[in-house]
């Protein structure tokens, strides 16, 4: 067990180094840094001092070694437009992102996993034959899409809910949270319905699928020739190992939600790291643009890991592979 | 008056399909007494399973059972609503399946499943139900029950599972055990062991067992009476030794005849020619006339009924006097 976590994290750290080698390379193929800093009529003397004082002249492997070591204790430069540490702005930006991705993938799961089994159990109902096509809506509609409908819908029109922003945030310690005010709660609602919509419809189809899957099992069909009850049944057997890949997807998925809140993001001006990297891309800001990368890496990254681990506590069956050392 | 723990009376079971309505299951009839071991044999697709699955209730839809009765010592039980016919399940009628590799489920320890399956149909506390799950696994022959109570159905061999299938579908005492080819996945060498676990089981708590089985060798050794099925039908019923030894029906001999012995000098397996007829293309009368070599014209049309033979039931018009006359 632990050699195979330890594998793990390696093979992680092994991912993390690839990505970083991508967004290295990133400053040294989008152009001169030099030029991104300067005005016009900087003289070239200057431009070869900031040249010399960034570091820019020494060989690309010992450039390479620095950003990677800086990297690592997340030092990841001065943005280009802000003129702040691009650290900093990533560290006020990302509880923004992390809460909205967070609700969204909650309801997204919640709502999933109960329309998915409903669709599965009744499946020959009116309604699951409803909420299937919403389904294939939901999960063919672009995001963008769906958030201009929504505010369209409920702030344009009704007036119930604000168009844009986080709200009011209340502050505790370096992390703020919207979820402690009404106008926190009120703007976040939305956003997050536009981002878990389509996680929401994956879901519910991956657990209907693996639910029917799981009824049709020998094991399903002994626990009814046992006489269990329905209930015991169905929520019991055969929810637990739909459950199983489940897990896995929903977790991966974690990752997308934060990589597809870009959008969601723009489209309510949530002031997010999303936002925060679509602005970068708009003025060239590659330091925001490879930290980013590096950030919503190493969230993937980590992911992944938990999902690994997760899945050996869940299944006994791999668990007991893992621990022969297979 | 004592009634046979299970009687089957005339039982149909159809499956609709989008073309035609598929009789899987047609007219068939039989007793089973308490203590007694039926056989079910016949070839895949003869309808063996899909009684035992009648009996317990568990056809899958679209598949109905469409007439006849099910009794289970004098309660018919074929028209129960599904909630009572539920608490008939694992507290009356056991079942065990083929396949103990699937037959449990993967993510809960087997002490759990039991445990669950105990407290679903006897009023006992969890300590009390454990200790139970605990006797049925030393009594099904598991070694060390007190600790492999609590492991995971993948650390069990193919022959330990089914002996925990078996202790499941025995922890509520039933009147009656249907074992679906309970050996079938088995190797040789455990095989005989479930079987002598299943009889000594049946002997030991007067428990009726319905052996479904394709396995003749099996069935000669734990049977007291064997049924041959044809295509949703009863060929013959009868002792397991009279029918083996002595079999009426002409398919029945050719099922027989087909057992390789080793005494036997001829070098070429017996086979009945042809195969059993699909659902959909069962020949009108009798459904072995056409690989039948005694057939004559009153078996293409007419389906024959049981006709007692001694101690041996045979649905033939070879045995019925009207056609012998006819024939002669």
């Amino acid at each position: 067990m632990l050699a195979f976590t330890l594998r793990r994290a390696l093979q992680a750290v092994g991912v993390m180094i690839a990505v970083g080698i991508i967004s290295f390379v990133m400053f040294r193929f989008a152009g001169d840094p030099v030029n991104q800093l300067v005005s016009i009529d900087t003289s070239a003397a200057q431009r070869a001092e900031i040249r010399k004082s960034l570091g820019l002249d020494d060989p690309v492997l010992v450039q390479f070694a620095r950003y990677f070591a800086d990297a690592a204790q997340f030092k990841f430069g001065v943005s280009y437009q802000f003129r702040q540490p691009v650290a900093q702005l990533l560290k006020e930006r990302m509880p923004a992102t992390l809460e909205l991705a967070s609700v969204a993938t909650v309801l997204a799961m919640t709502f999933g996993i109960m329309i998915g089994v409903y669709t599965a159990l009744r499946r020959n109902s009116w309604l699951a034959g409803v909420l299937q096509a919403i389904s294939l809506i939901g999960i063919s509609l672009p995001t963008f899409l769906i958030g201009i409908l929504l505010i369209y819908l409920f702030a344009v029109v009704l007036g119930w809910l604000p168009s844009f922003g986080r709200g009011d945030v209340v502050r505790i310690g370096w992390w703020t949270t919207g979820l402690l005010t009404v106008s926190g709660l009120k703007a976040l609602i939305m956003p997050s319905i536009t981002l878990g919509l389509f996680q929401m419809t994956l879901i519910m189809r991956l657990v209907r699928a693996e639910m029917l899957e799981v009824l049709r099992t020998d094991y399903i069909r002994f626990a009814r020739a046992r006489g269990l009850t329905t209930r015991a049944i169905h929520f019991g057997h055969a929810l637990k190992n739909t459950l199983v890949p489940v897990i896995t997807v929903a977790g991966l998925q974690f990752g997308s939600v934060i990589a597809f809140a870009i959008i969601t993001e723009t489209v309510f001006q949530w002031p997010g790291m999303g936002l925060l990297f679509v602005q970068a891309v708009q003025s060239v800001d590659i330091p925001i643009m490879a930290a980013y990368l590096l950030v919503v890496s190493l969230i993937f990254v980590t992911i992944n890991l938990v999902v690994d681990i997760l899945y050996t506590i869940v299944d006994p069956r791999l668990h007991h592979t893992i621990s022969r050392g297979a | 008056m004592t009634h046979p723990v299970l009687s089957v009376r005339n039982l149909r079971v159809e499956f609709p399909t989008r073309r035609e309505l598929l009789h899987a299951i047609d007219g068939v009839s039989f007793d089973i007494a308490r203590g007694e071991v039926l056989g079910v044999v016949g070839e895949s697709g003869a309808g063996k399973s899909v009684t035992g699955l009648a009996v317990i209730g568990l056809i899958d839809p679209p598949g109905r059972i469409s007439g006849g009765e099910i009794w289970l010592s004098g309660m018919r039980i074929d028209n129960l609503p599904p909630e009572e016919l539920r608490r008939v399940r694992g507290k009356r009628i056991g079942m065990i399946f083929q396949d103990p590799l699937t037959s449990l489920n993967p993510l809960y320890r087997i002490g759990d499943q039991l445990v669950e399956t105990i407290r679903t149909h006897l009023p006992l506390s969890p300590a009390a139900a454990r200790k139970r799950a605990i006797d049925l696994l030393a009594e099904v022959g598991i070694p060390g029950p007190e600790k492999r109570i609590d492991a995971y159905p993948h650390e069990f061999s193919g022959g330990m599972r089914q002996r925990v299938v078996i202790a499941l579908a025995i922890c509520a005492e039933p009147e009656l055990i249907i074992a679906d080819e309970p050996t079938t996945a088995l190797d040789v060498s455990v095989q005989a062991q479930i079987i002598a676990l299943i009889k000594r089981l049946g002997r030991d708590h007067g428990t009726a067992v319905m052996l479904v089985t394709h396995d003749m060798g099996v069935i000669a050794e734990t049977s007291d009476r064997v049924a041959v099925m044809y295509s949703g039908r009863i060929a013959e019923i009868g002792p397991v030794r009279d029918v083996v030894q002595h079999p009426l029906h002409p398919y029945a001999k050719g099922l027989m005849g087909a057992i390789p012995t080793l005494a036997s000098e001829s070098t070429r397996l017996v086979q009945i020619p042809g195969s059993m007829p699909r659902l959909s293309a069962i020949p009108p009368g009798c459904a072995f006339n056409p690989r039948c070599d005694f057939a004559f014209e009153r078996c293409r049309v007419e389906r024959p009924e049981l006709i007692r033979q001694g101690t041996q039931d045979v649905a033939c018009h070879l045995y019925d006097r009207d056609s012998k006359e006819h024939a002669a």
